[in-house]
């Protein structure tokens, strides 16, 4: 049965697009055939973070308005295999994500796909609706900062209330919490709130941690999702999210100030 | 500077945060669950009072709030300064 993960967040640039590219990469290299869907329509970024953006021909949208076939839209990772991403259009707006087009694209999907992850745009409009709608689990993207965490449970309500589960009367969509740019030195200092305080708000089960790193940056730079890198304490806690993700107990790391001293020293900002 | 202000000057900026936020999301929680009938009551009530006295729209008001555990439905009726008593 093909699961279907929503990321979103709310608020913007919390790192909704740099946890899609990592969880699709992560998913495909534990052998599930992943597509990974750009939601974000007049916006695309999903495709420079997978690193994939010269081979963009068709997207998204001209799949739903039949200009295009999925497995000609569809672009295939060449690292990776079973990796697929699915670009949004740059020169649409996000009214051409219309309900019918989106599901008849993720039917399609679903015949033959293990996961499909749905990168949301920012937002409670119509972009971040439509990615959220088909969901069966959601992946909540937070900074520890307190208009995201706010923004975060305006999602969470949302995903409540307005999604394809809710409306068939079926189990609710599964919620994880990912807090990222995680400075544990700050949270140590009293600068930051730490990943308790914001659990205690959200309330809901915390799927990871990621640190803020620099690696990230590096990343994206270079086309190759974070978690592609070893060497990266981001990449690290992304590797650990999707085996927790997939039902392993795996022990929370990069949370604590100084602790772990050769993390700390081999990691340094990495 | 008063004992209070030298405790909230020194208070970790986290912890304000932690609070303003839980706050926060109590009262965005609370209008997200206002029942959607307070519209249609205010209407209403609007039609049954304005039998008797002259008032408009803004003159009605109708909230919910919520005090320890216990729920409080309040009504403002403003009556305009000359009251017209329709049947004098
Ligand atoms: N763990 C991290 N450490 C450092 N920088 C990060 C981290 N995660 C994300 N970033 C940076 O934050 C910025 C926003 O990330 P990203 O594009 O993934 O966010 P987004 O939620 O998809 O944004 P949008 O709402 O615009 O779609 C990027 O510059 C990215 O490099
Ligand atoms: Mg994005």
């Amino acid at each position: 049965m093909t699961r279907i993960i929503v990321v979103t967040s709310g608020k913007g640039g919390v790192g909704k697009t740099t946890t899609s590219a990592a969880f699709a990469t992560g998913l495909a290299l534990q052998g599930y055939k992943t597509a990974v869907i750009d939601f974000d329509v007049g916006l695309r970024n999903l495709d420079l973070i997978m690193g994939c953006e010269r081979r963009v021909v068709y997207d998204f949208v001209n799949v739903i308005t039949k200009e295009a076939s999925l497995n000609q839209a569809l672009i295939r990772d060449k690292r990776i295999e079973n990796l697929y991403i699915l670009p949004a259009s740059q020169t649409r707006d996000k009214e051409a994500l219309t309900m019918e087009g989106v599901e008849a694209v993720i039917n399609e999907l679903k015949e033959t796909f293990d996961y499909i992850v749905c990168d949301s745009p920012a937002g409670i409009e119509h972009g971040a609706y439509m990615a959220m709608y088909f969901a069966d689990e959601a992946v909540v993207v937070t900074n520890p900062e307190i208009s995201s965490v706010r923004d975060s449970d305006r999602i969470l309500g949302l995903l409540a209330s307005k999604t394809k589960r809710v409306v068939e009367n079926k189990t609710p969509v599964k919620e994880h919490l990912l807090l990222t740019r995680y400075a544990p030195e700050r949270v140590k200092n009293g600068e930051m709130l730490s990943v308790g305080d914001i659990q205690e708000i959200l309330s809901i089960p915390l799927l990871g941690v990621i640190p803020e790193s620099q690696s990230v940056l590096t990343a994206s730079n270079q086309g190759i999702p974070v978690i592609m890198n070893k060497n990266s304490r981001a990449g690290l806690a992304y590797s650990d999210c999707i085996g927790r993700f997939l039902g392993e107990e795996i022990e929370f790391r990069f949370i604590d100030a100084k602790k772990g001293g050769i993390f700390g020293k081999f990691f340094g900002g990495r | 500077m008063g004992l209070f202000d030298y405790f909230h000057a020194n208070r970790k900026s986290a912890d304000v945060a932690k609070e303003r936020l839980s706050i926060l999301i109590a009262r965005d929680h609370f209008h997200r669950h206002q029942p959607s009938f307070l519209p249609a009551l205010q209407n209403e009530l609007l039609e049954v009072i304005k039998k008797y006295v002259d008032i408009d729209q803004d003159d009605v008001t109708v909230s919910l709030d919520r005090e320890e555990d216990c729920e409080i439905l309040e009504l403002n009726i403003a009556l305009p300064e000359k009251r017209h008593n329709k049947e004098a």
